[in-house]
């Protein structure tokens, strides 16, 4: 568990997206998908998720359900609007230029400045 | 479209409010279940796993509100929990928000009352089309606006500027309809009045001016539509109906539309007949003498005023020098049609403006005094503001709470003020001092008015609600949460202190007056007139009104005066054409020649005496004493020689003294000798301010009149005769329309310029009251609140409670004590100045001054009474723990 990194922020909303962009999840669902996809590396309060949720229901990027879970609950899905896809693009680019301008300017040795 | 959706679930989520909050504590609960789910199946039991899912998922409560927060975060949203926020700290304070609400009621009223009053006197135009053309002349000397008719005429005819001119004269007159006679108020018109006002009727037709055919044509009666709703019923049919004005028939022609209530506001007729309808050839004929009441017209388009006054002019110098004997010189001028001119207007215009001005101020001094009771609760809530500001909320969002507080109070403030301020105008509307005038000003609070309130309203939240803004932009939440306090101490002598200061003196001022006035009333109700009201009724009539004429008259007056007598209950019964202080409206003042005087003008007049024309037994019935020589007899007749009795006050003016006056001779304007036989002791006869009035009576056998009104001294209560007299003069005729009241009620409305001016100073005295209680209030809740701490020490010392006190209110009590001497101070020499207004008021009068120091010392305690509580629960530890 000590290994577990904290999020970044701004960064827990990017992940939602990317977890359900794999198919519709209940809350509870998308933690344990962001948690696999991610194989456990992330340290998320479970309560945090739900502000974030609403917060891109409002924004209209997701929307939102109610059906039965596999455990045979009552629950709430989400999945992505066509807004949330093309979003989920945009801050992919971003995050994937992020990464790499960090991870360059983290790489760089002294001899090449 | 996206903005439609969005717009969709923002209202859906504001009326939906309950539902999604049951929606999010539903999935955050099945969240926890599913997690304990997977707990139980990796082998803990049922409970143990739902106690394992609470705890990691963390905060419930805080991730709910976050969510909420996420979910809803509209302007709206935010502004609804502002205001419950707002209420449920206004609730906690019900003192400061009473106190609040109810300075800002009181204000706000005023303003709202003042503001309707110019609305419904200055802004608000003649209900008449293209009302901002019209104009009425008004002429240099003498009563401003009258002419005579054939003056009139010839303005009409030769003026180039107008497009037509109209004019109109007030009159009373007695109406029979076939049941109860009564007497009314009507305009006599010129026959295109109408035409040129560009009205129509609202059923039937107006008269015009084809239809004037000299003295006594067009017998038309055109109704008040007011008249025609109370007396008619809004009967159509009573449009053709014949009826009698003094004893003439006339003919319903038409109804005015209701909007139309005459060109002058102060007076409202019942209805309108032709001039030339209701005068004979003699009046219409006479060039001397202005009668008609104003002359109004439409200025031609593109014609100034200048332009139409040099028109006029002109004509007017033509008339001088064509009739020099009749006209002197008139400066014509053009005044806005309605309020009279110069006469009614710039008075009006000036009272107005005054009192909207102190409306004002009243309002910013309300605003003043809640501004720093404002910035006491800042103060108080100092530490809760640190620790918010600490925890991250914004500047912004705190102000915005304490002037979503300010608004919320100066709206129900506003809203009170303006429901008790409208209830006050619809009585102001419907109250009617003088019964014998319609004075209709219609003061009913229209939509403007309500603009106005709420604009006002909203204004005072703001600005007093900008009070604390400095302090909580400049609060630094570390040094509070260390120190405890927004406030400094200071010592000195604050501009808001000195403010407070002057606004106690002038309340302890107006609170000086109005005593003053109150006892000043109440004594002139018992001071002396010269005769003696009590016990007797007026019974007032004009035989003119029920259409007798020369001999008739005092053949009627006769059989009147007799048939009264036999009445049981009935002393004494007089004649006069006007009983004194009886606000008859008839008495004039005549222009009387020493005997020596053979040229009478105006220069040479002796003395302007008020004439009364009387019974015999007047001086009786009145009790009002003659001094010397003799009353009248009934041989005192037209075959007699002329006669008068005068007061000692002509007899002073005219001969030096009433020893001197006795038996001497004095000329009247005419040229007519009359003999001094006797001399009455002085009274008051149109105001109570009448010191030196000089008076004459004449028999009513030598100078006759229509004006008949008959006292009757009774030997018990008065009013119990009216019943008697109303059906004793039917009996001698029904037409003859009657108004009667007791002699004591009829001084009442004498009074009532005095009862006036002491209700006005009452209503600013209190409103002065309620203001001075609030600065005290600020300034002592103030005071305790920033020393708190020291109290409290204080108090752990064992400081007894008056010492906690006076620590806590000295300087505000020190204040008011002083600002309160010194508007007393004032206020006994502003008196000087009520006694024009009230007769016999006075400053020096032991029971005003223990009045107004009472009145103070009440507002101080009031005022103190919620900080001094606070002070006094003071509890150290508590306290002490706190800080």
């Amino acid at each position: 568990m000590s290994e577990q990194a904290q999020l970044l922020p701004g960064t827990l909303d990017l992940l939602i997206l990317r977890a359900v962009s794999l198919g519709p999840l209940h809350g509870y669902g998308i933690l344990l998908r962001i948690g696999q996809i991610s194989g456990d590396a992330l340290l998320i309060e479970q309560g945090a998720l739900y502000p974030g949720l609403f917060r891109l229901v409002r924004q209209g990027l997701l929307k939102a359900s109610w059906g039965t879970s596999d455990n045979n609950r009552r629950a709430k899905f989400y999945e992505l609007t066509g807004a949330g896809r093309k979003r989920l693009r945009q801050e992919t680019d971003n995050w994937n230029r992020l990464v790499s301008a960090i991870a360059a300017a983290l790489g760089t040795q002294p001899e090449e400045v | 479209m996206k903005f439609l959706d969005s717009l969709r679930f923002r209202i859906s989520i504001l009326f939906g409010r309950s539902r999604m909050e049951a929606e999010m504590e539903e999935e955050l609960r099945l969240h926890v279940q599913h997690r304990a789910d997977d707990l139980e199946r990796i082998g803990l039991p049922r409970a143990e796993a739902e106690r394992q899912a609470r705890i990691e998922f963390g905060g419930h409560v805080r991730y709910k509100e976050e969510s909420r927060e996420a979910a809803g975060g509209t302007l709206l949203e935010s502004v609804f929990r502002d205001v419950r926020h707002a209420l449920r700290l206004l609730r906690k304070s019900p003192g400061f928000t009473a106190v609040a609400v109810m300075t800002l009621a009181a204000a706000i009223g005023a303003n709202a009352v003042v503001f309707s009053a110019l609305n419904a006197t200055l802004l608000r135009p003649l209900n008449v089309p293209e009302p901002q053309s019209l104009y009425g002349l008004q002429f240099g000397e003498g009563v401003k606006g009258a002419q005579s008719y054939p003056n009139y005429l010839d303005f009409r005819d030769r003026n180039r500027c107008f497009e037509g001119l109209a004019a109109y004269h007030m009159t009373r007159v007695g109406l029979d309809t076939g049941k109860n006679p009564t007497r009314v108020w009507l305009y006599e018109v010129t026959g295109n009045y109408f035409d040129i006002l560009k009205i129509q009727p609202r059923i039937g037709r107006f008269f015009h001016a084809a239809d004037e055919q000299g003295a006594h044509s067009a017998p038309y009666i055109v109704l008040s539509y007011g008249y025609w709703h109370s007396h008619f019923q809004d009967d159509p049919g009573a449009v053709g109906r014949m009826v009698e004005i003094n004893k003439r028939p006339f003919t319903i022609v038409g109804v005015a539309p209701p909007q139309f209530q005459g060109t002058f506001l102060l007076l409202s007729p019942d209805f309108f007949v032709p001039i030339v309808s209701l005068e004979d050839a003699d009046t219409l004929n006479t060039r001397a003498g202005r009668w008609i009441f104003e002359t109004i017209g439409h200025l031609k388009p593109g014609v100034t005023t200048a332009q139409a006054a040099a028109d006029f002019n002109s004509i007017g110098d033509y008339l001088q020098t064509t009739y020099p004997k009749e006209n002197g010189k008139m400066n014509v001028s053009l005044s806005r049609a309605g309020l009279y001119g110069e006469t009614f207007e710039r008075p009006l215009r000036a009272f107005v403006a005054a009192l909207m001005l102190l409306a004002g101020l009243i309002l910013l001094a309300a605003c003043a005094n809640l501004g720093s009771l404002f910035a006491v609760r800042a103060a108080d809530r100092s530490r809760e503001i640190a620790v918010r500001l600490a925890l991250g909320s914004s500047r912004v969002r705190i102000l915005r709470q304490l002037f979503t507080e300010a608004l919320l109070l100066s709206l129900a403030g506003g809203a009170v003020g303006i429901f008790g301020g409208a209830m006050l105008l619809r009585r102001l509307s419907a109250w009617n001092p003088f019964p014998q005038f319609p004075t209709n000003v219609p003061l009913n609070p229209d939509a403007n008015v309500y603009a106005v309130a709420a604009l006002l309203a909203f204004i005072s939240g703001i600005l007093f609600g900008a009070v604390p803004v400095r302090q909580v932009m400049r609060s630094d939440p570390y040094d509070i949460i260390k120190s405890g306090s927004l406030a400094k101490l200071g010592r000195r002598i604050t501009l808001r202190e000195i403010l407070l200061a002057v606004q106690i003196a002038i309340c302890a001022v107006l609170v000086t007056s109005s005593l003053v006035a109150v006892r000043g009333l109440l004594r002139s109700l018992h001071s002396d007139f010269g005769f003696e009201p009590e016990n007797v009724l007026l019974a007032d009539t004009d035989l003119d009104m029920a259409g007798y004429e020369g001999e008739a008259v005092p053949a009627m007056q006769k059989r009147m005066l007799e048939a009264m007598r036999t009445i049981p209950g009935v002393a004494s019964v007089a004649l006069t054409n006007c009983a004194p202080l009886s606000s008859c409206g008839r008495l004039s003042m005549t222009s009387v020649y020493t005997d020596e005087t053979s040229d009478l003008r105006p220069s040479t007049v002796a003395a302007s005496p008020l004439q009364f024309q009387i019974s015999p037994e007047f001086f009786a019935v009145a009790e009002m004493p003659v001094l010397a020589g003799r009353i009248f007899t009934p041989h005192d007749d037209k075959n007699a020689p002329l006669v008068a009795v005068i007061n000692q006050v002509f007899a002073r003016e005219v001969f030096g003294s009433s020893a001197k006056a006795l038996g001497r001779y004095f000329k009247v304007s005419n040229g007519t000798r009359l003999q001094i036989v006797g001399i009455a002791k002085d009274g008051k006869y149109k105001s109570l301010a009448d010191d030196s009035q000089s008076v004459m009576f004449l028999p009513i056998l030598q100078a006759p009149t229509s004006a008949s009104s008959l006292m009757l001294r009774s030997k018990s209560d008065p009013q119990r005769l009216a019943a008697a007299v109303r059906s004793r003069l039917q009996d001698l005729d029904v037409g003859m329309p009657v108004f009667i009241q007791t002699w004591p009620d009829a001084l009442n409305r004498v009074l009532f310029g005095s009862r006036l001016a002491t209700v006005a100073l009452g209503v600013l005295g209190a409103l002065g009251a309620i203001l001075s209680m609030t600065g005290i209030f600020g300034m002592a809740a103030y005071s305790v609140s920033k020393r708190l701490r020291e109290l409290g020490i204080r108090v752990a010392l064992g400081a007894r409670r008056n010492e906690v006190l006076q620590a806590a209110l000295g300087r505000a009590i020190k204040l008011l004590a002083f600002a309160s001497t010194a508007g007393l101070l004032l206020g006994i020499l502003a008196s000087r100045l009520l006694a024009a207004m009230v007769y016999q008021a006075t400053p020096r009068d032991p029971l005003v001054l223990a009045g107004v120091v009472l009145a103070m010392a009440s507002i101080g305690v009031l005022a103190t009474w919620i900080p001094a509580q606070r002070a006094l629960s003071i509890d150290p530890a508590r306290l002490l723990r706190e800080e």
